[in-house]
């Protein structure tokens, strides 16, 4: 073998081995979390882990249910999606088939900035601006189910723009002129046909939104209020299992903070599922 | 070359005096580009009218103004008089929807949408406010069945359109034009896309259509025209060059340019 | 070829009113038509009415959040916060400011040699069938995926607990390499895939080898796109507050080593903000965050769009 046929070879290799730090990455993230919450849940018990609402490792015996978490992070999923994939279409079609080019010029860093602003900063703006708003309009503390809504709703914006957008902007011509050319108006052929024919790019929007907002912290941790107990209305806080974490982990000491890994195991099962969702969704829409 | 035997079906609608279509003076410009040239037109009731010439000669785009589909094309300018029945199409009153019902348009490449076959046809009737699901069914029904391809697809309603052939997709996109019950059918190179096999079957549907419907067909394909049309328009740099009975412009045309169009001299 | 006056004269001169001939255009319906015709639509008004709705609550949005902040912060911007070292009298950042510079340049020297690598072997060692990308792919998506909080916990066991004994940069650089991974990987895959074969074609042609053709040719071609990817990540980082509060800890000062803790600056808004107290120099703080962020960002952007127009 030459010299330069080795070199060839060796190159391979190391690059070969770089893309396989991936899939090691992926495994000892897997491995170090589930280590450290496998024991904890198993003290715990994983029923009373996961559906018990009652968190209490201050008292003897203690009591170890993120069940109240696990329906908090689901009602301020909830409440971002229905105030955040709305808009986000509409606006998707807006600048993807409506927008005049030297407006679309002003749009579009607008949501670059929406995008760009860390989520410390929309934390913060919620915990002074939005959290009083809902204070001084609706009564309660203002952190609520209702203030995180808000903000991770307009969080996920850019993510529902931005994936959505390209998706109806990747569609040919001919489904637009199709549609059309049976009399339909322009709405009729954007949001009848169009919306229908990029229907797996703009799910693998709403999607990443869901991920995006399952997994904020920072920013909800900030407006949640933060309660462990169940909520009543949409104005009572809550606790996601990200703010649960925060919160706790600098203090927490043996199975208090066993559980709280493992509470972040739950979290990453729960973004594996939508990764998985995110690819049978890419799959059927390619297999069309 | 028309078959008479096909004329004796012939009747026409509406007031025998007024062509279906009559084009007067109209100027078409992309920009500052004039893509066509105080064109003149009357075009017949069931008849198929063919627009032939050397392709960037306009007949496309002066089609696309019959069912005002050039209005979606930014910087696109008309001036002139379209009438469709004796009303002019691009006068205030006009329902583009409503207008582009009566007008359908069949595209050089085949669209279906992305869905199945039945939601394809019922599209257009959907659009147009049909909701009962029976009246859909009949219609869908009756739309390929016009098409001439009930019988391929009745068993695959449900199934993607976009999993049948090229030929296929262009019958029920021909279906689905019809699906709206239009008068005129404005068919774009419709078998450019196809095979010589689904090009006969879509010729001989075109026949078969011409007695319900006025028929105005873009071909690059001067043997199609031949074939299957009534009149043919030569067109040349936006001109109309010549436009009369298919006989005369192919056997006895009037003008130099269109004899060494047809003649194979340039194009 | 003509002159740059005469192009721009004809691409911004007004089109004519009317025709040769003086008839007016007739395709074009009047605003007043539109929406006479909308009239006969009531489903496309609504979604018209909607659309527009939708547009302007998202401007409305943005220019709130950003006008707010600017509002509150830059009156407060004053120049105490920018002293080198911090005490509970100034509250400066600037400390903050460096260990973010460290953090993020630290994971980057990292992350880009691998991510890069990475985007080589998939793009121009592999076909997509190979069942080997296939998995590494599905690995990046995963990582891609996971919630910065996750990282935090990951960073922690690994980093803090086993490996370092404490809160430190390192740690916090080491959890952040391997949260952009993902992205630098999948830029430099982006910008290598915009390559065209032509290039690789007619470097092999002159007998270069694979690695020549790669070093010399492609990355080359590829490299704006690369480092428009570099400084996404980079503005990731900056961003980021998760995953480094349980690895690189909130000591408001900058470390003697990468095994001291030292805050980042949106950790240090964070800890300003949740005291409550500093009201005023949060707010000051989230300017120059955002700031930070949205120069890194537009940067990437005007880069890649740069490199966009170059094929």
């Amino acid at each position: 073998m030459t010299f330069s046929a080795f070199k060839e070879t060796a190159m391979k290799v190391v690059f070969a081995v770089t893309a396989a730090v991936f899939i090691l990455c992926v495994i000892v993230i897997c491995v170090f979390i589930f280590a450290r919450s496998v024991p904890a849940i198993g003290e715990i018990g994983l029923f009373e882990f996961l559906f018990s609402t009652e968190w209490a490792p201050n008292n003897t015996p203690a009591s170890y249910g993120i069940g109240t978490m696990i329906v908090g992070t689901c009602f301020v999923t909830a409440g971002a999606l229905v105030i955040g994939v709305p808009i986000g279409l509409l606006m998707a079609a807006f600048m993807a088939r409506y927008c005049p080019k030297p407006l679309y010029k002003v749009m579009k860093p607008m949501t670059n900035i929406l995008a760009g602003i860390p989520s410390i900063v929309y934390g913060y703006f919620g915990m002074m601006v939005i959290a009083p708003l809902i204070r001084d309009n609706f009564g309660g503390t203002g952190y609520s189910i209702l203030t995180a809504s808000i903000v991770l709703g307009i969080m996920i914006l850019p993510t529902v723009i931005g994936v959505s957008e390209s998706a109806l902007r990747a569609l040919p011509n001919t489904y637009y002129e199709g549609a059309l050319a049976l009399g339909a108006t322009h709405e009729h052929a954007v949001f009848m046909t169009e919306f229908p024919a990029a229907r797996s790019g703009i799910l693998t929007s709403v999607v990443l939104g869901l991920g995006r907002v399952v997994g904020e912290t920072m920013a909800v941790v900030m407006i949640v209020g933060n309660s462990t107990a169940l909520p009543d209305s949409l104005l009572d806080g809550v606790r996601t299992m990200t703010s649960h974490i925060v919160l706790e982990l600098g203090y927490a000491t043996d199975l208090h903070r066993g559980a709280l890994i493992a509470t972040a195991a739950v979290l990453f099962v729960f973004i594996l599922f939508i990764n998985l969702l995110i690819v049978a969704i890419r799959r059927k829409g390619r297999a069309k | 070359m028309i078959r008479p035997e096909l004329r004796q079906n012939v009747y026409i609608r509406g007031d025998a005096a007024t062509p279906k279509f009559r084009v007067r003076e109209l100027d078409l410009f992309y920009g500052t580009f004039q893509a066509l040239k105080s064109v003149d037109m009357d075009i017949e009731a069931n008849e198929i009218t063919a627009l032939i010439g050397p392709s960037g000669c306009g007949k496309s785009t002066f089609l696309k103004t019959l069912d005002r589909m050039n209005d979606i094309i930014p910087g696109c300018r008309i001036s002139g008089k379209v009438e469709l029945d004796g009303a002019d199409i691009y006068a205030g009153g006009m329902d583009v929807n409503l207008l582009r019902k009566r007008v359908g348009m069949v595209f050089q490449k085949p669209n279906p949408f992305p869905a199945s076959v039945y939601d394809n046809i019922a599209y257009g009737p959907k659009t147009h406010g049909v909701r009962k699901k029976s009246e859909l069914d009949d219609i869908v029904e009756s739309s390929l069945r016009r098409a001439a391809i009930w019988d391929e697809l009745k068993d695959r309603l449900k199934k993607s359109a976009l999993g049948l052939s090229g030929g296929q997709q262009q019958r029920l996109c021909i279906a689905r034009a019809l699906a709206v019950k239009p008068d005129v059918l404005l068919m774009d190179e419709p078998t450019s896309a196809l095979d010589p096999i689904s090009t006969g079957k879509i010729e001989e549907l075109a026949q078969e259509l011409k007695k319900d419907y006025t028929i105005v067909i873009v071909t690059h394909n001067m043997q199609q025209a031949a074939r299957i049309s009534d009149k043919t328009g030569f067109f040349l740099l936006g001109e109309l060059i010549e436009f009369g009975g298919t006989d005369e412009v192919f056997d006895a045309p009037r003008e130099k340019r269109t004899e060494d169009y047809i003649t194979g001299r340039f194009g | 070829m003509k002159s740059v006056a005469a192009l721009l004269k004809q691409k911004f001169a007004p089109l004519p009113s009317c025709d040769l001939k003086g008839r007016p255009f007739v395709n074009k319906p009047s605003l007043g038509k539109k929406l006479a015709e909308y009239k006969r639509h009531p489903f496309s008004l609504v979604m018209m009415v909607l659309v527009i709705l939708s547009a302007l609550a998202t401007a409305a949005v943005v220019l709130w959040i950003v006008i707010h902040v600017i509002m509150q912060g830059a009156p407060n911007l004053k120049a105490s916060l920018f002293e080198l070292e911090y005490d509970s009298e100034n509250l400066s950042l600037m400390p903050a400011f460096f260990n973010t510079l460290i953090i993020a340049g630290m994971s980057l020297l990292i992350a880009v040699p691998v991510g890069v690598a990475a985007a080589i072997f998939l793009t121009e060692y592999t076909s997509s069938a190979n069942k080997f990308v296939a998995v590494v792919r599905m690995a990046a998506e995963t990582l891609a995926g996971i919630p910065s909080i996750v990282y935090g916990i990951f960073g922690m066991i690994l980093f803090v607990e086993m490996l370092f004994k404490g809160f430190s940069l390192i740690a916090g650089i080491l959890t952040m390499a391997i949260m952009i991974l993902p992205l630098v990987m999948r830029t430099t895959e982006e910008a290598l895939r915009a390559v065209p074969d032509s290039f690789r074609e007619g470097s092999f042609a002159l007998g270069a080898g694979k690695l020549r053709t790669i070093f010399r040719v492609v990355l080359p071609s590829a490299m704006p796109g690369i480092i428009a990817g570099v400084i996404l990540a980079l503005g990731r980082v900056v961003g980021e507050t998760a995953a480094l509060i349980y690895t690189s800890g909130t000591v408001k000062a900058v470390p003697d080593s990468l095994f001291g803790s030292g805050e980042t600056l949106a950790i240090h808004m964070y800890t300003l903000s949740s005291e409550g107290l500093h009201v005023n120099e949060a707010w000051a703080t989230a300017i120059v965050l955002i700031l930070l962020v949205l120069v890194i960002n537009g940067a990437a952007e005007f880069i890649s769009n740069k490199f966009k127009k170059r094929y």
